[in-house]
């Protein structure tokens, strides 16, 4: 009897897994696998596959408008990565009272996050676009001319990234409050009494305290942001001359306009394994620093 | 080491009053105790003398100076946190070390300071280990040294032995009686346990409902409680309570009349009380002795015994209702339901009508 129980219960236990367990093998592991298939045919979206071998990876190695999508895409993640969560944090920080303001900043500060991203890009092109945009308009009043921001080959991404900030600012910063709040409030105490600054408390109390918020951060929004595609379609189309084309926009182009999906699927493995990469790469260097201290 | 003054302090959190009118003069180099229940005050009052409570009318001061406006790091003190607050990404040494380092000590200085109060508190070989690797009596021990090392005029504990069980709380106990001899400084302890507060402290502050209700060194606290609250909260078993009446006894000393009728002879000169009624006797267990049916004062019944090995307490209901708690041997064989007489066996505490003592002139 006492023997027995447990082992019931265990395959029992299994049995409480298996929704999810079928829904993540069809939904994720299988087309993840089946990608991998693919991406090693030269296949057409309309019928026709032949195996090619690693074919693809060599023409995507060679073809200039994938490797400008690649460094535009590294770009882009270096352009708002950082700023969210640096800025987030900032806003956590300064938010993280129970005051009445403060509840309702949290509440604006997080209203973008809500927004679709058709939203996000119709109200940011009224601000951008040099003709009559809310930004062309300050610079008008200042008797500046307007600056072309989503035509310009140099400009285009930063706008783009600029836009991305305020829409997925919600997020980090929502998660840091929640760390925040996990931090006890007789830490900050017996912090004032050791005499240590504002800017010691931040960098010895605070930041040490929330630090897996920040990895946690981090990595979700490398994840997110390698994955741009709706802003850059919705605002410029990848222009001009393809400087504002991410790999995910390279990606639906190739498969969805050339119909060309073994090479497409082929791109997109590269960026599956970009994406791993970074987020190992950030996971491996921070356990290692906090083995180290 | 500092002398304390605490002027006319209130504080209120919004609409609800945490603290009033409280005034204290402590002395240099005392160990003083804020005993009370909670949410009396007693650990808001500790607080605002470190300076992490605001002060919103009246003034304190360590040594000469007035310290209410000051940051906390600024006053000279050091406070030992019921959760013992440790940093938890630093080792030990950078626990200690790290208000020394904020106060831009020398590094040899800062180590020497922490290997002497590592030393006195036996946590040497954890100095490089984080607070989480360590048991709750060690996280205290280091509390402790984090304290010691900024040498403060004025030693701050809340609660601190409330975390630990049972044997460990009494080994710190000890531990902090003896530090506090090696250690020279104003110290005060906040604490709801009447036993901490009995054996640590020079002289204890009873508080409840905001106030101050009797400051006092262990003994006269325990001897001459001010009032019912101090009398019912200090001492175990709490002090028991009978209606009296009172007339003029041998040598124009109170007599006190009990309701069955038996009269007890006090201590207080008649003349020296406010005429009234509504008097009560204030009796502590250990003078309260059970005695043969008939043979004592009045007779009562027994409702439940306690035995502690040592002694026993007899939970007693007399004739009219009140209750009383005796104490009698080890042995006793006092049993529940059994008709006992009572005899008095030691002080009786007058109480007015507004729970306030009344006692002679001391011997």
């Amino acid at each position: 009897m006492s023997a027995a129980s447990p082992r019931r219960s265990s395959w029992t236990n299994g049995l409480f897994v298996t929704p999810y367990l079928v829904v993540y093998l069809v939904l994720l592991l299988y087309p993840l696998l089946a990608g991998v298939w693919l991406s090693l045919h030269k296949a057409d979206l309309f019928g026709g596959e032949a195996f090619v071998g690693l074919e693809n990876f060599g023409r995507l190695l060679r073809d200039t408008v994938f490797l400008q999508a690649v460094r535009n895409t590294f770009y882009f993640v270096l352009l708002t990565v950082p700023p969210l969560a640096v800025i987030a944090l900032g806003l956590a920080i300064a938010l993280n009272r129970p005051t009445r303001a403060a509840a309702f900043f949290r509440g604006v500060f997080f209203s973008s996050s809500v927004l679709s991203v058709t939203i996000v890009t119709l109200i940011w092109r009224l601000v951008l676009i040099p003709d009559g945009g809310l930004i062309a308009n300050v610079l008008h009043m200042a008797g500046k001319p307007p600056i072309p921001l989503l035509s310009h080959p140099d400009l285009v991404l930063p706008a783009i990234a600029l836009t991305t900030v305020w829409w997925c600012l919600g997020l980090p910063m929502m998660l840091y409050l929640a760390a925040l709040q996990q931090v006890p409030a007789e830490l900050y105490e017996a912090a004032a009494l050791d005499r240590a600054s504002r800017w010691k408390t931040l960098t010895r109390i605070t930041l040490p305290s929330i630090r897996r918020t920040l990895v946690l951060v981090v990595i979700i929004q490398c994840v997110l942001q390698f994955q741009l595609f709706g802003q850059a379609q919705l605002l410029t189309q990848g222009g001009p001359n393809g400087a504002s084309r991410p790999l995910v926009l390279f990606i639906y182009e190739v498969g969805f306009r050339r119909w060309d999906i073994g090479y497409a699927a082929a791109a997109s493995e590269i960026l599956f394994g970009l994406i791993l990469i970074a987020t190992v790469l950030q996971y491996v260097t921070t356990r290692e620093k906090e083995a180290v201290r | 080491m500092a002398r304390v003054r605490l002027d006319h302090l209130g504080k209120s959190f919004g609409a609800t009053a945490v603290l009033d009118d409280v005034s204290l003069d402590i002395a240099s180099g005392e160990f003083i105790a804020f005993l009370g229940p909670s949410g009396c005050g007693k650990s808001t009052l500790l607080r605002m003398i470190a300076g992490l409570e605001t002060v919103e009318t009246g003034q304190i001061h360590i040594g000469d100076r007035r310290v209410d406006a000051l940051a906390p790091g600024d006053r000279g003190v050091a406070m030992v946190f019921q959760h013992y607050a440790l940093y938890p990404h630093m080792t030990i040494f950078e626990n200690m070390a790290f208000g020394l380092r904020n106060a831009k000590v020398p590094k040899a200085e800062i180590e020497t300071r922490v290997a002497d109060a590592a030393r006195i508190l036996e946590i040497e070989r954890f100095l490089q280990q984080k607070p989480g690797q360590l048991s709750g009596g060690q996280r205290q021990r280091v509390a402790i040294g984090r304290a010691i090392v900024k040498k403060p005029d004025l030693f701050l504990f809340d609660e601190p032995l409330s975390n630990l069980d049972a044997a460990l709380r009494m080994r710190t106990r000890l531990e902090l009686a003896q530090l506090r001899r090696r250690v020279q400084a104003t110290m005060i302890l906040v604490t709801h346990d009447q036993v901490e507060a009995m054996t640590l402290a020079d002289r204890i502050v009873v508080m409840s409902d905001r106030r101050i209700q009797q400051v006092g060194t262990p003994m006269e606290i325990y001897a001459r409680p001010a009032n019912r609250f101090v009398a019912t909260f200090v001492g175990s078993p709490p002090m028991s309570f009978l209606d009296a009446t009172l007339g003029e006894g041998a040598g124009g000393l109170a007599r006190a009349t009990l309701a069955g009728g038996a009269a007890v002879d006090t201590e207080v000169p008649l003349a020296a009380l406010p005429a009234g009624a509504g008097w009560r006797l204030g009796l502590r267990a250990e003078a309260v002795k059970v005695v043969a049916p008939g043979a004592g004062l009045v007779d009562a019944k027994v409702e439940f015994v306690e035995r502690l090995g040592d002694r026993t307490l007899v939970y007693l209901r007399l004739a009219d209702g009140s209750a009383i708690t005796a104490e009698d041997a080890g042995t006793s064989r006092a049993a529940m339901g059994d008709a006992v007489g009572l005899a008095l066996d030691g002080p009786v505490h007058l109480f007015d009508a507004d729970d306030r003592a009344h006692y002679g002139p001391l011997a």
